[in-house]
């Protein structure tokens, strides 16, 4: 991909991103959220991983940020005033600096990859076969585990938001 | 004039080619609003447009009052009524996202055709050569996905239009068009799985799909619509409710709604929603026809090679790859429109759903249908490619 493409691109998905934080109206932020998945998409495709970039669009732009949009104008929220920030204790004052400095310590001392294994790093995004296969074999714990965490997840919010009272049979 | 063509910077012929569909697209968009109302004067056994009409064209004798009387000159007519009408904007609205609905509705419609082949030609040897404006290998994933993206045309309008009506047509669109997606994707991937047969390069390109249905041999040469009716059927009912059309036009249903999400927009931009609605309507009809009407081949057991063949006795010139080539593109536009025409017969023929119908219809029957129907392919392509 050539450097002035993935420039405005990164440009795009940094400025849209932090539009999400920033934005008042949790419309905008959605819209900003939309607008730097797909940016993100965008990356991917200059990265030749076609797969990741239209799953990406398919599951996150595509029904995840409609959800956020569904639920944020069900609850209408008019972006109230913003909470006072409270004084919080020292400890915690404290332990964030030291997580925020530690991250940029680690970021500075570690944070190049390899050269080498980046170019014979096997494309796995980059290839239908590759990928599903993949899947199904080094990553299939992992993919069955976040199943069943979903599950979970979605047992749960049955549990908490449908009232069982006049419902014998269910329990 | 080739040789021009081929000399020039290939964005420049990237977009020429992209301007020449949508310049199809389009006006096959606003041709189709025209055919609704012809179509729905059948249906109910009244005349329906009948009256516009060009002064010179009338002048021809027995053409044109035959023209006039089938109402092609309301498409101009309504076109230059949505340009020229006053674009009022109401003051309540939220402005940007008000103005940028009806874009945002147009953008995805027209974006999806680069991924969809609609015709073939073949080359020297033989050989069946998809005609897309970008045959990649994720065909029918970025369909859906950019077709997908759709739904936030309808959200913005409803949220931005800033009343009731509106709000709830799109509050309805996003609800919706989400729990249908998921039985669509799951109502293809048996066809597939059929495809990608055992020793091949992986592949979810629509073309390759077309080529798999026109194989000699009767279970080859086998429409997928017969293979798998019960996908098929899951699919178009699908393809309603992803396009908005009656039954499942819960976002717009005018007799709860008023108009639904775009209650508040006139001329131009109301326009534009209703193109865009067609445009996807086209768009599905013709993954449709791909995945299970077999594309360019002219019939069941007929591929488009075999007439390339037959016309060859007839004419060499016929056997011109040119000649195949907007041959294989008029038999697919007719099994496209044939399907336009299906979704208006049945748009004029079944009654609204109500909104719960709609959800038990897609969450409780469709889904566990879909999910049945893919188990039972899966096995039974096991036990057949094994």
């Amino acid at each position: 991909m050539g450097t002035f493409l993935f420039n405005v691109l990164a440009i795009f998905t940094l400025v849209t991103a932090a539009g999400v934080v920033v934005n008042r109206n949790a419309v905008n932020a959605s819209m900003c959220l939309l607008l730097s998945l797909v940016g993100v998409a965008g990356l991917f495709v200059g990265l030749q991983a076609y797969l990741l970039a239209f799953l990406l669009l398919l599951v996150y732009a595509g029904a995840i940020v409609a959800l956020f949009l569904f639920i944020v104008m069900l609850l209408d929220t008019k972006g109230d005033a913003r909470p006072t920030l409270h004084k919080l204790p020292i400890a915690a004052r404290v332990l964030a600096v030291g997580l925020v400095g530690l991250g940029v310590v680690s970021f500075v001392a570690q944070g190049k990859l390899p050269e080498p294994a980046i170019g014979t790093a096997p494309a796995v995004g980059a290839s239908l076969k590759l990928y599903a296969y993949q899947l199904f074999t080094t990553y299939l714990l992992p993919v069955q585990i976040l199943g069943f965490l979903l599950l979970i997840a979605m047992l749960g919010v049955i549990v908490l938001s449908k009232r069982f009272d006049g419902l014998e049979d269910i329990k | 004039m080739i040789d021009f063509y081929l000399n020039l910077h290939p964005v420049v012929q990237g977009v020429l080619k992209g301007l020449a569909v949508i310049m199809v697209i389009f006006p096959i968009g606003g041709a189709c609003s025209m055919a609704e109302r012809k179509v729905s004067a059948w249906i109910q056994g009244r005349p329906g447009p009948n009256r516009a009409v060009v002064p010179w064209v009338s002048w021809i004798p027995v053409i044109g009052p035959f023209l006039q009387r089938l109402g092609i000159f309301h498409v101009m007519a309504d076109g230059g009524k949505m340009l020229f009408k006053e674009d009022a904007l109401p003051g309540h609205v939220n402005k940007f996202y008000f103005i940028l609905a009806p874009i945002v509705a147009m953008i995805p419609a027209l974006t999806t055709v680069t991924a969809v082949p609609f015709g073939a030609y073949l080359d020297t040897a033989g050989k069946v050569i998809p005609i897309a404006l970008a045959n990649v290998d994720i065909g029918l994933l970025a369909v859906f996905a950019v077709s997908s993206l759709g739904v936030y045309s309808l959200i913005l309008a409803g949220w931005a239009s800033n009343s009731k009506y509106p709000f709830l047509g799109g509050v309805r669109a996003s609800a919706q068009l989400i729990s249908y997606e998921l039985s669509m994707t799951l109502s293809v991937i048996p066809l597939f799985l059929w495809v990608n047969e055992p020793g091949r390069e992986a592949t979810l390109g629509l073309g390759r799909v077309v080529e798999f249905q026109s194989q000699p041999g009767f279970l080859g040469g086998m429409w997928f619509v017969f293979i798998m009716p019960v996908s098929a059927f899951i699919f178009l009912t699908s393809l309603f409710a992803e396009t908005n059309r009656q039954p499942f036009d819960m976002p717009e249903s005018e007799a709860d709604l008023v108009g639904g999400f775009h209650t508040e927009y006139g001329a131009f931009k109301w326009g534009l929603f209703f193109v865009a609605e067609y445009a996807h309507m086209v768009i599905g009809s013709t993954v449709f026809t791909l995945l299970f009407l077999g594309g360019w081949n002219p019939l069941p057991w007929v591929s488009l090679a075999d007439l390339a063949g037959w016309l060859g006795q007839l004419s060499p010139l016929l056997a011109h790859p040119l000649a195949v080539g907007v041959i294989s593109i008029g038999v697919f536009l007719v099994k496209v429109l044939a399907l336009v025409f299906f979704f208006m017969w049945v748009r004029w023929t079944v009654p609204r759903f109500r909104y719960d119908q709609v959800m038990e219809i897609g969450w409780k029957k469709l889904l566990p249908l879909s999910i049945a129907n893919l188990i039972f392919y899966a096995i039974a392509i096991a036990i057949i490619q094994k």
